[in-house]
């Protein structure tokens, strides 16, 4: 899993049966302060989760799987929870 | 998941099982603020997409989900979805460092 922030918001009408009732945002991963920023994508949104939130991102098909209930869903990536706060020790 | 915008079409009358009949699209994947991301990519069409459409796409094996009948197929990026409306933040609107310490978000 990792941390994200999310930037956008994504409408779909079109689309595959497992994005129903579900919304699809875009996420940032965070980085380590002077580190290359990462590449944005997009992410399933399964804990209510809005822009400026920072959130926690299940990136592994199996688990998303589990998330949502279906052993068939294509999704690559899910929302699984809004982070508080983070501490990360010096050095 | 990620962005990609339909830049054209394949043809390919000689293919694995279970992958007739399939669209296939070449896709440029860009980001949200559509600038390009690396080259050309081939993707499984599953949601009759366009020329010039901007679409999400799955990758990996739940690319071969998202194909409507024969799940077990070959095939590493599928187009799940067109986009009708996005919006997004420009990047220095927000913070995505990490810091040493204790880092509140509420």
């Amino acid at each position: 899993m990792i941390l994200a922030k999310v930037t956008g918001t994504v409408v779909t009408t079109i689309s595959t049966p497992d994005y129903k009732n579900h919304r699809l945002l875009v996420v940032k991963p965070l980085v380590m302060e002077g580190d290359n920023p990462n590449e944005e994508f997009i992410a399933l949104d399964n804990s209510q989760a809005g822009i400026g939130d920072t959130v926690l991102v299940n990136r592994e098909g199996g688990g998303n799987r589990l998330v949502l209930g279906n052993p068939d869903s294509c999704v690559n990536s899910v929302i699984v929870g809004i982070v508080d706060s983070v501490n990360i020790s010096e050095g | 998941m990620l962005f990609g915008r339909v830049r054209g079409t394949v043809v390919s009358s000689l293919k694995y099982k279970g992958l007739e009949g399939v669209k296939l699209l070449i896709v440029q994947p860009v980001d949200s603020h559509m600038q390009p991301l690396g080259g050309l990519v081939v993707a499984a069409d599953t949601v009759m997409a366009g020329i010039n459409d901007l679409c999400v796409m799955a990758r990996a094996r739940e690319a071969s989900l998202a194909m409507p009948d024969v799940k077990f197929v070959p095939v590493d990026l599928a187009i799940t979805g067109i986009v009708d409306e996005l919006s997004a933040h420009l990047d220095d609107e927000l913070d995505f460092n990490l810091k040493s310490g204790q880092n509140r978000y509420t």
